[in-house]
């Protein structure tokens, strides 16, 4: 197999009638994290939802290892992982049984000590029985990323991750970014933070045509 | 491919065991529909038995719809549909494993409640044989046919209301047969062809509704 690349070739976006961005190009290797920035309602989130396949673009095509992804969507999403707005974690389940059956509809094997292992590493370890009703909300983000680190997806594509998130947590996510992209895996992120990312490939992309400060 | 609709089943079971309410709810609705009638047009033996195939059937058809429109909605509330449908396994087994889901929790209370019902409506043991067989067959296709309404809804507003108006139109098939059935039975002409039918309908629509819905799914999302 090639090694992995994600590309996106003239990419158009609209909503409803309004066109959010159009001739859109770039290429993401391994090892790469691409910043996507810009504006509120700029179509950032719509931008991601493009290169998750999870809506199809107006003109243009998402390619991963050179092929459109709409060819080959049960591989593309074998390796690819997204976090979006929602966490995606059930509030009646506690936190293992939740990486448990986000494992199964991956169609893996669960690993409970692993999973526990990385839920203690997100510093929830005593939160492992409490359904996840019970939970602050930055908890929970940390289940949704707990969840993240166990897909062991070489792409990973994350709205806003930092959401919600204390200091502690924001430091150890750099970190899990900085590993991630050592070891070979790509990182597609929104953020409106500031993030300290010293020795990773970092590629920014401006969404829309509304001039931001610089991060970072 | 399996461990896959294992996983949708037992995660939809495991949270229906969480939220008993939810599917109480659709339970007593069941018994509080079919047991208005005989108090609405009075307590004749002989007249009980006549329209007591087709309340049932009708009572059982609205306590599936009632259920339906959550099937998606809490999991897109969630966020955990958008992470189910980019799972690398087919979003057609998805819906199917949903819908499964779906009849084992709110089809089968239905058919354990039915005979007591039945017994309500002065029908013979015969026909409340048939009635159950029917049911067997035939809320299947309530939960597979009410996947399609749910994807097509999933998002709107006021999607509860459309929904029904969407799918009970397409119910009627299942609840002609169903019903006609248990009366084939009581006016001695045997029930064999109606159930025939139905298992027909109940094919078809384990054929194409999961396709349909999926579809739906992935443009609801979009």
């Amino acid at each position: 197999m090639s090694d992995p690349s994600l590309s996106v070739h003239d990419l158009a976006c609209a909503r409803g009638d309004r066109l959010l961005f159009k001739n859109m190009n770039f290429t993401l290797n391994a090892g790469a994290l691409l910043l996507v920035q810009g504006g509120n309602g700029q179509g950032k989130t719509s931008l991601l939802r493009l290169l998750t396949g999870l809506s199809s673009p107006e003109e243009g095509e998402v390619h991963w290892r050179g092929q459109p992804i709409r060819k080959q969507r049960e591989a593309y999403h074998a390796e690819m992982i997204y976090l979006g707005h929602a966490n995606g974690v059930k509030d009646d389940l506690n936190p293992v049984e939740n990486l448990r059956f986000a494992d199964g509809l991956q169609g893996r094997e669960f690993d409970a000590a692993r999973g526990v292992a990385t839920l203690n590493k997100l510093g929830l370890s005593r939160c492992l029985d409490l359904p996840c009703r019970v939970l602050s909300f930055g908890q929970r983000r940390r289940v949704a990323l707990a969840a993240l680190l166990l897909a062991g997806a070489t792409l990973w594509i994350l709205d806003e991750p930092l959401t919600g998130l204390d200091v502690h947590a924001v430091a150890l996510m750099e970190g899990l970014i900085r590993d991630h992209l050592k070891g070979g895996g790509m990182v597609v992120a929104t953020t409106h933070q500031a993030l300290n990312l010293e020795g990773v490939t970092v590629q920014r992309l401006l969404v829309g045509n509304v001039a931001i400060p610089e991060l970072a | 491919m399996h461990r896959f609709l294992l996983a949708v089943l037992r995660r939809d079971l495991t949270l229906a065991a969480r939220r008993r309410g939810d599917w109480l709810i659709a339970q007593f609705f069941f018994v509080m529909v079919a047991s208005l009638f005989p108090l609405g047009v009075g307590p004749e033996p002989e007249m009980l038995a006549r329209i007591g195939p087709g309340v049932l059937w009708v009572a059982a058809t609205l306590a599936s719809l009632l259920s339906l429109s959550r099937l998606f909605a809490d999991d897109h509330h969630d966020g955990s549909l958008e992470h189910m449908v980019l799972s690398p396994e087919p979003t057609v087994l998805l819906v199917l494993g949903k819908s499964l889901a779906h009849w084992l929790i709110y089809g089968i209370p239905l058919l354990l409640i039915a005979p007591v019902l039945g017994i309500q409506f002065n029908l013979s043991w015969e026909a409340i044989w048939v009635l159950e067989i029917s049911l067997l067959l035939g809320t299947p296709i309530l939960s597979l046919l009410g996947g399609v309404g749910a994807a097509l809804t999933l998002g709107l507003r006021g999607g509860g209301v459309l929904l029904t108006l969407l799918i009970l139109p397409l119910y009627v098939p299942a609840l002609i047969f169903g019903a006609g059935a248990v009366d084939g039975v009581m006016a001695g002409t045997g029930a064999e062809a109606h159930l025939s039918l139905l298992g027909a309908f109940l094919v078809l629509s384990l054929m194409i509704a999961p396709w349909i819905a999926a579809a739906a799914l992935r443009v609801s999302l979009e």
